[in-house]
């Protein structure tokens, strides 16, 4: 199997969005799985969330250089194949019909949702959006999302695009305003997961935040990935990686992000990890 | 020594001294040189009723591939291992000899006598036979046009493999992982199982015509009902491939491993070759291994070899890490392989009996201390081994900032959840008749997933009693239902 990429796009510094032919994933992938790639035979294998598929030959990633791995990756380029890609991974998310619902995406975790609200799309719900980032030009798939879903709120940290805030103070506005919701997702820097789920618990809202612990196999082989969630231990790699965020316990997973932080050299990676801002550029799955 | 007495004890194997080897992951036994071999072999009664070959799940002619040493005949000697099992030099390396063909050795009896060294002796053969030899002389007999699939590609499925391709059945393994092996590659370490040799005896294997696909989870990748249109039977030797934890307070501290991520890192994605390669394992200067298996033993052993070098006045310096292994019982209750065990103690890894683990310690999210409980030995339980009590009140704590769990599998259920038909008994683990059918009919499962975390050898009896199974599972279809029409449309 070749894992070839068809197409290549750079999104935003270090964010880049490739194509992959792989037509066995393609055609099982559900909204809110992900795959395991490896660039090259020495690489980590790095989890990734399956953003969208193409006619069952293709699926798409977005991806951060965040460390050595995935800056491999960001070395290929199209007509060049990766060494591994498996999947598709995790529990598919559950997609309600015909429900008013939220969706939350904060910097490359914008790339989880966008097949979320097309699947939510498909089964006839009404979707509201918020996208977070650190500025303009973090700021990804903005137009993509724009055409999809029924409303979309923008902010940034430094108001470049949209309102300068984060997207808490979006969850907020929407509340105040009145709006009602049968569910929410939200996928961003862990820190924004942990405070959406806050603000969503206020208000009694179901809310599916995907998590990213650190995971090798992704098939519920080595227990890495294990997450408190309702005081019972998860394994995101199979349970997940969607969990309703209000009864996740936030604190550990924020430490357990932290085990390889002295062997991550790059700096991106210290703020999307040890970060306490919300809108930090961050993936759905990362490293 | 005269010749007599050197006849009674057994010829030892090389060793690299355990204060060398404890700095690197280079395998520590180097095996015998061949006049040691033919001695050793020589030693063997050659029996008329073997119980070795009793004591061996795969039941190798034992006396006959070592009488073939003992004539300097290594290629005939290769070829008689093969005919009852694929992967010699993996079964001659980590078998647990001392309780299968070593255990029932005649010799055992005999006052002052060690029994043969059965397992060195398929080493050197089975390494013989790797060096001297393009590939096995397996023969390929006639060809039919059925198709298998083989989920997994650890010991039980490559044996599977290996015995359907070679009487002319289609294969396929389907491989969740980016390399095959199963626990032959993510388990067991390369001191203990050179990786080269593992990849040696795969590509044999592939030698056969058997295919082999990495990144195939089945039930995701491909499904099980997909697997069904396409192939006429399906093996699954998934393994037992969940870790079980302590569950205890603390458990979520940084510094505690389950056993499988600790020596997946070390081993599939060689950490201990970081940088060089991406994926780091991070071990403490003062490790705690809990359980008393082949995987503590493993685990403890990986964590030694992780320490750090540094540089003291223009020499490196080797720093070993400190390794503790506590075990609920005692020294004579410990399954692991007991050449594993003295391997342990000689590099010099300190054993703690009758000590069980209350509770983690932590600072700051980093695990600074473990708490163990006293035990003492009770009534026997369903193993047969005396049940270990707590003593109230009676505590320790030990400072520790790694602990590695090695305290059993649990069957993985992505594959079972997505094909819900498999019926599981009490345990979890897949239910079988004694042709080791599933309770779908052309599934069969073997090894792991069948009996719960086992041996290598046992798997692989298990997976070559399933592909006898599986053809006479075909061949009685053929006769009794199928026309030739179906083959012809099912053979493409």
């Amino acid at each position: 199997m070749s894992y070839t990429i068809l197409k290549k796009a750079q999104l935003a510094p270090n964010e880049y969005d490739i194509w992959v032919k792989a037509p066995q994933i393609a055609s099982h992938a559900k909204a809110g799985q992900f795959v395991i790639v490896m660039a090259d035979e020495n690489s980590e294998r790095i989890p990734l969330t399956i953003a969208d598929t193409d006619k069952k030959e293709a699926i798409r990633v977005i991806y951060q250089v965040v460390g050595t791995s995935t800056e491999k990756l960001a070395q290929l380029n199209e007509g060049d194949a990766l060494s591994n890609c498996a999947g598709p991974l995790g529990k598919p998310s559950e997609i309600p019909r015909e429900k008013q619902t939220l969706v939350i995406g904060g910097g490359v975790g914008i790339a989880a949702i966008l097949t979320i609200i097309k699947t939510l799309k498909e089964n006839g719900n009404h979707v509201t959006t918020i996208l977070g980032s650190r500025d303009r030009e973090h700021l990804i798939l903005e137009a993509e999302i724009r055409q999809i879903a029924d409303e979309t709120l923008v902010y940034t940290d430094n108001g470049s695009a949209g309102e300068k805030g984060l997207v808490t103070d979006g969850m907020n506005a929407l509340f105040e305003a009145g709006k009602q919701f049968d569910a929410a997702w939200a996928v961003g820097p862990t820190i924004m997961m942990k405070f959406c789920s806050l603000v969503a618990k206020e208000h009694d809202l179901l809310i599916w935040t995907s998590l990213n612990p650190i995971m090798i196999d992704g098939t519920g082989m080595c227990g890495g990935c294990r997450v408190k969630v309702k005081d019972t231990i998860k394994y995101a790699c199979v349970d997940g990686p969607e969990f309703d965020g209000r009864y996740v316990d936030w604190d550990i997973l924020m430490n357990r992000q932290k085990q390889y932080l002295k062997e991550e050299t790059e700096s991106e990676h210290v703020c999307k990890l040890g970060g306490t801002h919300p809108s930090q550029t961050k993936g759905g799955e990362s490293e | 020594m005269n010749s007599a007495e050197r006849k009674k004890q057994r010829i030892p194997t090389h060793e690299r001294e355990a204060q060398r080897r404890k700095e690197d992951f280079f395998e520590v036994n180097l095996g015998y040189k061949e006049s040691e071999a033919v001695n050793e072999a020589e030693r063997c009664l050659q029996c008329t009723n073997p119980l070795c070959v009793k004591g061996c799940p795969v039941n190798i002619d034992i006396p006959v591939f070592i009488k073939k040493i003992t004539e300097k005949d290594y290629k005939t000697s290769g070829d008689i291992l093969k005919q009852y099992n694929y992967l010699p030099a993996i079964c001659g390396r980590v078998c647990p000899q001392e309780t299968q063909c070593e255990g029932a050795c005649i010799m055992n009896k005999m006052k002052d006598f060690q029994p043969i060294s059965i397992g060195k002796l398929e080493r050197y053969v089975a390494d013989w036979n790797r060096e001297r030899t393009d590939s096995k002389n397996f023969t390929i007999s006639k060809v039919t046009h059925k198709r298998v699939a083989i989920v997994g590609s650890g010991p039980a499925g490559l044996t599977a493999a290996a015995y359907l391709a070679e009487r002319g059945y289609g294969v396929t393994i389907f491989e969740a992982l980016h390399l095959p092996g199963g626990v032959l590659v993510y388990g067991i370490p390369e001191f203990r199982l050179p990786k080269a040799i593992v990849r040696r005896e795969i590509s044999d294997i592939e030698k056969l015509g058997v295919q082999i696909k990495t990144d195939y989870i089945v039930g995701r990748t491909i499904t099980i009902e997909e697997l069904r249109e396409e192939f006429d039977a399906i093996f699954i030797g998934i393994g037992a491939g969940t870790p079980r934890m302590m569950g205890i307070p603390g458990s979520e501290l940084i510094g505690i491993y389950s056993s499988s991520e600790f020596l997946t890192r070390i081993n599939l994605m060689k950490s201990y070759d970081f940088p060089r390669h991406d994926t780091p394992v991070r071990v403490g200067e003062n490790v705690i291994v809990v359980g008393g298996g082949n995987v503590a033993m493993d685990s403890a052993r990986s964590a030694l070899r992780m320490g750090q070098t540094t540089n003291q006045a223009n020499h490196d310096v080797y720093h070993p890490n400190h390794v503790k292994v506590v075990y609920r019982r005692t020294e004579s209750e410990i399954p692991a392989r007991i050449e594993e065990y003295h391997h342990a103690v000689e590099e010099g890894i300190e054993f703690h009996w009758l000590k069980n683990p209350v509770e983690y310690i932590g600072e700051k999210g980093h695990l600074k201390a473990v708490k163990v409980q006293h035990m003492k030995l009770g009534e026997p339980d369903d193993s047969g081994r005396r049940r270990p009590v707590p003593i109230e009140g009676k505590f320790e704590v030990f400072n520790a900032d790694t602990v590695i769990e090695a305290i059993g599998q649990t069957p993985n259920k992505l594959l079972l959840e997505s094909f819900p038909q498999l019926k599981l008994n009490r345990w979890g683990t897949i239910e079988v008749d004694q042709n080791l059918m599933t309770s779908v009919e052309g599934i069969f499962a073997g090894g792991d997933i069948v009996t719960g975390a086992a041996t290598v050898i046992e798997a692989m009896g298990a997976g070559k009693q399933a592909a006898k199974s599986i053809i006479k599972y075909l061949s009685d279809k053929l006769t009794s239902t199928e026309t030739t029409e179906q083959i012809q449309t099912k053979g493409e």
